[in-house]
């Protein structure tokens, strides 16, 4: 197997009574696509927020590459390679999709506190900007203002974003959700070619989609992790059957 | 930012205007100029916060009193002080006062923000109001304009009318070129990122924080140059030029003008500073007139005066070659 990129440890986040992430303990291996399924409330969302530094864990530590990273804020994590999408679309909806993807892939200079400097001149950082546009589909849609293209537009828009940002782990929340089928399609087939070279920990609730790309599979449940295994292991579970899959038609394709 | 090509020749024009001005206006209209000039200056360099950071600072007017305040402070009254050097203390000052309040509020956001800006404000305003030894709340005289003299040659003589009008349409020019060349740096486009989406800014690895800081300690900066202005032009300084209220008129004239697009604003000056001569031979409470005016705008016209322009201009088929596609319409292959 290969060695591990990121780990939890007793990881919990609390709000109020509710402990939406319960003493969470897991590890993601590198190269690998890592799907975290469950219910609605499971606390899927709230695990992403924490490893990228949106939230403050109550207690536990997150380790990233080795080094412990649990109370970093969400600029410092991007900048350790890690990127993120999130389950309700983030944007910059006034920007067009080349300036969403080129403050994306400015962020990779060591700082941006250059005054006099023309951003235009960045050749680097326009071409990379450029490729992420590409890599998410949208190369033709250059100067298309965000917040007037299709949702799913959006959705890929998100990932090109983060894409620019060079990172070597990707947390996607729910990145198929509200899509059409065609749509969709498109975004599965991207996540499968983002395999070949990154990490991925992907939060998805179309089962059908989560069989095809997944290398391992949490299933996690009020904030508790139920199952760890590959996606045979899963589909044999008994007690995740139960707890889970009771409504989901588990099919034998 | 880019101005499209129709405001690039409209601003030229008024570059040109202006210029010309002080040979076919009146002395008194020149002045008037003069006036929204430097009121001008102030409202851009909020724009470079309200407009561009997304900063709605209620105490802008503590940053332009303050550098007026200094130069009253540090001009003798028996001859005025090189602008070699109390220029740039005085811009520093206000720079300064802007690290240290900026330092405090940029942490906060919305309707906190406005409120910690306005407080620090109130304080600076206070300090002034209670200083006696600087005239207190009847505030101090500038009995000479800061001399431009390298050796013994006078380089500008401000104590000339005319050549005080062509500086003060010279640091115009100027300011305006400089945020300009800021908002296209990589500084620029970061903190329009900040204003469109902060949460965003940060996720993809950008200490927010820091970039809002120095946006407000820019635009700091750039309002002690417009109060250095004011104070050499009327050669007064009072308690009243930072108070509350001037932070509100300034956010009215952004607002008046064109939020984000930094030429609006000076003409929102101009609106404002017409409208102020005009109506307050008539009325004692044209205030009310303009705050009407004021909601009009924001009711009708969300990009303001400016707003209205490029309807006019787009109305005539002259509008910017470089607009962008709203919509699925003109997908390319
Ligand atoms: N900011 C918050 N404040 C209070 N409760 C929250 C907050 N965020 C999430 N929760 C609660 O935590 C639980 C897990 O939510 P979430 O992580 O969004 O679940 P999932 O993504 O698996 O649907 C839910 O009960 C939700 O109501
Ligand atoms: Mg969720």
């Amino acid at each position: 197997m290969t060695p591990v990129i990121l780990s939890t440890q007793d990881l919990t986040a609390q709000f109020g009574a509710i402990s939406a992430v319960d003493f969470v303990s897991l590890e993601f291996r590198q190269q690998q696509l890592h799907a975290i399924i469950g219910p609605n409330g499971a606390g899927k969302t709230t695990f992403i927020n924490l490893l990228s530094g949106e939230l403050m864990p109550t207690t536990g530590t997150i380790h990233y590459l080795g080094k412990d990273i649990s109370q970093l804020s969400a600029d410092k994590i991007s900048r350790l390679g890690i990127g993120r999408s999130f389950q309700k679309t983030n944007i910059f909806p006034t920007f067009s999709c080349l300036q969403n993807c080129l403050l994306g892939a400015q962020s990779r200079l060591p700082h941006s506190m250059h005054f006099f400097q023309r951003a235009s001149r960045l050749t680097d950082v326009t071409e990379r900007a450029q490729r992420s546009l590409a890599l998410c589909g949208l190369s033709d849609r250059e100067n298309s203002i965000a917040a007037m293209m299709s949702y799913g537009e959006q959705r890929q828009l998100e990932i090109g974003m983060m894409l620019a940002t060079e990172p070597q782990l990707l947390l996607l929340d729910e990145p198929l959700a509200g899509m059409g089928t065609i749509e969709a399609q498109r975004v599965i087939e991207l996540i499968q070619a983002l395999k070949q070279d990154h990490t991925i920990i992907l939060i998805e609730h179309d089962m059908q989609a989560v069989f095809v790309v997944a290398d391992r599979l949490t299933v996690m449940v009020n904030g508790k992790v139920i199952a760890t295994g590959t996606v045979a292991e899963i589909r044999a579970n008994k007690m995740v059957q139960e707890a889970f899959f009771a409504d989901e038609v588990i099919g034998d394709d | 930012m880019e101005f499209s090509r129709p405001v690039r020749w409209l601003l030229l024009l008024a570059v040109l205007l202006l210029a010309v001005f002080p040979f076919v206006g009146a002395d008194y209209y020149t002045e008037l100029v003069v006036r929204i000039m430097i009121f001008g200056i102030f409202a851009m360099s909020l724009d470079l916060l309200i407009g561009f950071t997304g900063l709605v600072s209620f105490g802008h007017a503590a940053f332009f009193g303050l550098a007026g305040y200094v130069l009253a402070i540090v001009t003798p009254e028996s001859s005025g002080v090189s602008l070699f050097w109390s220029l740039p203390l005085s811009i520093l000052a206000s720079g300064l006062a802007a690290a240290i309040i900026g330092w405090f509020s940029v942490r906060t956001t919305g309707i906190y923000f406005i409120m910690i800006t306005l407080a620090f404000a109130q304080m600076v305003f206070y300090y002034f109001q209670e200083a006696v030894q600087w005239g207190g709340s009847d505030g101090m005289f500038l009995f000479f304009r800061p001399t431009v003299t390298i050796g013994n040659t006078v380089i500008l003589d401000l104590e000339q009318n005319r050549t005080f009008y062509y500086f003060v349409l010279g640091s115009l020019v100027a300011s305006l070129l400089l945020v300009k060349r800021l908002l296209g740096s990589p500084f620029g486009r970061v903190i329009m990122g900040i204003k469109a989406n902060e949460s965003r800014t940060r996720a993809i690895g950008y200490a927010t924080f820091y970039y809002k800081w120095v946006s407000f300690i820019i635009a700091g900066m750039l309002a002690g140059l417009a109060g250095y202005l004011e104070v050499t032009h009327t050669g007064t300084i009072s308690p009243g030029y930072l108070a509350w209220h001037e932070s509100g008129i300034v956010i009215m004239v952004v607002v008046l003008g064109g939020l984000g697009t930094l030429y609006g604003p000076v003409i929102g000056a101009f609106v404002f500073v017409v409208l102020q001569d005009t109506l307050q031979d008539y009325t004692s409470h044209w205030l009310l007139i303009m705050g009407i005016l004021v909601i009009l705008i924001a009711l009708f016209l969300p990009k303001g005066v400016t707003g209205l322009l490029d309807q006019i201009l787009y109305r005539q088929g002259i509008q910017n070659t470089n607009n962008e596609d709203h919509g699925h319409q003109d997908h390319r292959t």
